[in-house]
């Protein structure tokens, strides 16, 4: 007896162990969120881009141009370049992967881009698919005309852009770009260097403009225009525009991942509003509520005692499964909180099972305490079939899936395994802990069901 | 032991809704969706007054972007279904749907499929339709394994696997009627489903082949007819309950769930509803009538 009261203990322990770490690490419910630490802080609800809003992407790589051992390698460095750019968007969470060609995916190579929280696709691609626009630019000569606006306050701009003629020295000439700080100043600085044709062509241009501006152009506008004090031969620039060093080491690293190894070319593009995927979010929650609600009405009023036990290890599968969405962590979709959803009703199953069985071994006239025993015993060759065949569809489903099946399968999976432990363990420790109130008539109508007395 | 006497009113039901459906798969079609054959769906919303559709629909066909088809969604809305787009044309789309400028509009959601990532996930759908069914037909034999006394094992599985059919074909005829009605379309999600239903109903009639299962090793004294009767007595409750409970889920995700997943919980419950039906009323009834015409051999 002791020992069930010990296991009962236990399981309400961990149980509220469970519970909570979900509370203190959902924003939502917690109100002293932003104080807790980091290991709360670090887990949340990951959400689909179906869900939170944003963008999918999938390229396809032209490997045409690849000798045939080398494919992966140059998809791997498409991957790396990708994924340099798409960090410096300040994205949370992208995600960059490589879809190999293959018997199951196709003949192509795919590269597969996950933003999530940009919804502006035009400019994300335009980003990812554009090495980034350095260039040189050097004074016009007087006679250009200029032109000029005047504001609202009757300030004279004259705009920079037509001060400037272009040169021949761009990024593509950069060997490499390195973020430096002043010794003096301790201001972050970028230190380029070209290549020989690019050290040729800087040469040329300082020769020609000493006491000049030179304008650095990046993606069109103009971001530091020094004046040069001599021809530097050396093929060394330092760009010490206004930015603050993270500004600075975004530029190195957009200046670094230069150039893609492969051509790339867009084949399908995907973007959910954020608004879109709020109301998919709360809508599944809702529907996961009402589900739940129902079924432990259901649970309660038809199996009685049993059934509120059963209604507990529910509550306890509920929450073990939110606790491993955030700590695996599963990313959530649309279709992942459906699996999960309907594996709250197939996780009931096991019990209706065994509490079918244990009202059968009572109506057979045999104690409550033994007919506990079998009920659990006898039940679980059909759990364990029945189940199997759910989780076989699963794993085959996770296996082959895109995004969407995957979210489905995993949830789904995950969901039979734990409510088999759930079901079965969970209820038999509180069940068996409840046999001490004996064979009495009220107890035996506790354990009844249905519309029995 | 009623179901065993009526076995052949329950069985006939269940070939002619199944002729039903087959009929309205044919009749109605499945419309496929974008997910398969590849194609743009725009979805917008206005944000005060939503242009007339016909505004629209004349000003698409001044420009070049294939045929374009509107539906109007919600108060404000427009979802557009169209080829798959590039960037300069996705622009034109919005361009043409915001009437240059003059009706401001946000839009909620676009995705854009080439037909290539439609073939690869054809391909793929194809082959995970393929594999299920065989790893449940495995499965089956391997669960059944142990009974071969007087119906052999092979034959428990068969069965399993028409009642199989049955509950995959029903949701889909059922489907074919909303693609025709509703313009429901054939997407993953709906692969999904089907292959979900798969999974579930095998688990439905194992409950109760388990139990015949265990009835014919206690008990050698009654005839087939009789086990499979009793078990069936024994175990439909159960059986309804589990389903039961599932469906009850299923609903709920329907009516309150997200837009996107409605039609597949609403051909998930069809499915459990006739999965329920068939480990019932047309599994057991069929091995009753397997072992009789064994026996006038």
């Amino acid at each position: 007896m002791i020992k069930k009261l010990i296991s009962i203990l236990i399981v309400f322990v961990l149980g509220s162990a469970v519970v909570f770490f979900i509370f203190k690490s959902e924003p939502r419910l917690n109100p002293n969120f932003e104080a807790g630490s980091s290991f709360f802080k670090n887990s949340p609800f990951r959400l689909g881009l179906d869900l939170s809003g944003g963008s999918h992407l999938i390229y396809k790589a032209d490997v045409s141009g690849v000798k045939a051992g080398e494919v992966s390698v140059s998809m791997d460095a498409l991957r790396d370049v990708i994924e340099r750019r798409v960090n410096l968007f300040g994205v949370s969470e992208p995600i960059v992967q490589v879809q190999n060609s293959g018997f199951v995916s196709g003949a192509e190579e795919k590269l597969i881009v996950d933003l999530p929280g940009v919804t502006d696709v035009e400019k994300a691609t335009a980003m990812i698919g554009q090495t980034p626009l350095l260039e040189f630019k050097t004074e016009a000569p007087v006679s250009t005309t200029r032109k000029a606006t005047v504001d609202k306050n009757g300030q004279i701009s004259v705009d920079l852009n037509s001060q400037f003629v272009s040169t021949e020295l761009t990024g593509r000439y950069l060997k490499k770009a390195i973020l430096e700080f002043d010794q003096n100043t301790r201001e972050p600085k970028v230190s380029l260097q070209f290549d020989d044709t690019g050290t040729k062509l800087f040469a040329e241009i300082t020769k020609k403009n000493i006491g000049k501006m030179v304008a650095i152009y990046l993606d069109g506008s103009p971001i530091s225009t020094p004046v040069v004090r001599e021809e530097i031969p050396n093929g060394q620039a330092v760009i010490s525009g206004n930015f603050t060093p993270t500004e600075g080491k975004q530029l190195v690293g957009r200046l670094n991942s230069g150039a893609l190894p492969v051509p790339i070319s867009l084949l399908s593009r995907q973007t959910i509003g954020a608004t879109l995927g709020e109301a998919a979010t709360s809508a599944g929650v809702k529907a996961a509520i009402i589900g739940f609600l129902v079924i432990a009405l259901f649970l309660i009023l038809w199996y009685r005692l049993p059934g509120f036990i059963a209604v507990l290890a529910l509550c306890i599968y509920i929450t073990t499964m939110l606790a491993l969405f955030k700590l695996l962590p599963v990313t959530l979709t649309a279709a992942g909180i459906a699996g999960f959803i309907i594996s709250i009703g197939i996780a009931v199953d096991a019990n209706i099972l065994i509490f079918e069985r244990l009202k059968e071994e009572l109506h057979a006239g045999h104690t409550i305490h033994d007919a506990v025993a079998a009920g659990f015993q006898r039940a679980w060759s059909s759990i364990r079939d029945s189940n199997l065949s759910t989780i076989i569809s699963a794993l085959i489903l996770f296996w082959f899936g895109t995004p969407l099946i995957k979210g489905f399968a995993l949830t789904l999976g995950m969901g039979v395994v734990v409510s088999m432990f759930s079901a079965i363990t969970i209820s038999r420790i509180f069940l068996s802990g409840f046999v001490f109130i004996g064979e009495s008539k009220v107890a035996r109508f506790l354990f009844s069901s249905g519309l029995s007395k | 032991m009623f179901i065993i006497k009526h076995k052949k009113i329950f069985i006939s039901i269940s070939t002619v809704l199944v002729l039903l459906s087959i009929i309205s798969l044919f009749v109605f079609k499945l419309r496929v969706g974008i997910d398969f054959k590849g194609g743009a769906l725009t979805e917008v919303a206005y944000d005060t007054v939503r242009p007339a559709q016909s505004d629209l629909d004349a000003a698409f066909k001044k420009i070049n972007l294939g045929s374009v088809l509107i539906q109007p969604t919600g108060e404000l809305g427009y979802i557009v279904k169209s080829l798959d787009l590039n960037e300069e044309q996705h622009t034109l789309l919005l361009k043409t749907l915001s009437q240059d400028g003059k009706s401001s509009l946000k839009e909620k959601n676009f995705n854009s499929i080439g037909p290539s990532v439609g073939r690869e996930l054809t391909r793929k759908a194809i082959i995970a339709i393929i594999l299920v069914s065989l790893g449940i037909i495995f499965f089956i034999a391997f669960a059944f394994r142990k009974v071969s006394r007087p119906v052999s094992s092979w034959k428990y599985g068969l069965m399993a696997i028409v009642s199989l059919l049955h509950d995959v074909i029903i949701p889909i005829g059922l489907f074919s009627l909303l693609s025709h009605f509703y313009g429901a379309e054939v997407d993953t999600l709906f692969v999904v489903a089907a292959l979900t239903i798969l999974g579930l109903s095998v688990s439905d009639t194992i409950v109760i082949f388990d139990r015949i299962r265990e009835n014919l090793k206690n008990n050698t004294k009654d005839s087939f007819s009789e086990t499979v009767g009793k078990s069936l007595d024994q175990s439909y409750m159960r059986s309804i309950f589990t389903s039961l409970t599932v469906i009850i889920v299923l609903l709920s995700l329907f009516f309150f769930g997200p837009e996107s997943t409605k039609y597949f919980a609403l051909m998930l419950t069809a499915g459990m509803f006739f999965g329920t039906y068939s480990s019932i009323f047309l599994a057991s009834p069929l091995l009753v009538l397997i072992e009789e015409s064994q026996k006038q051999k």
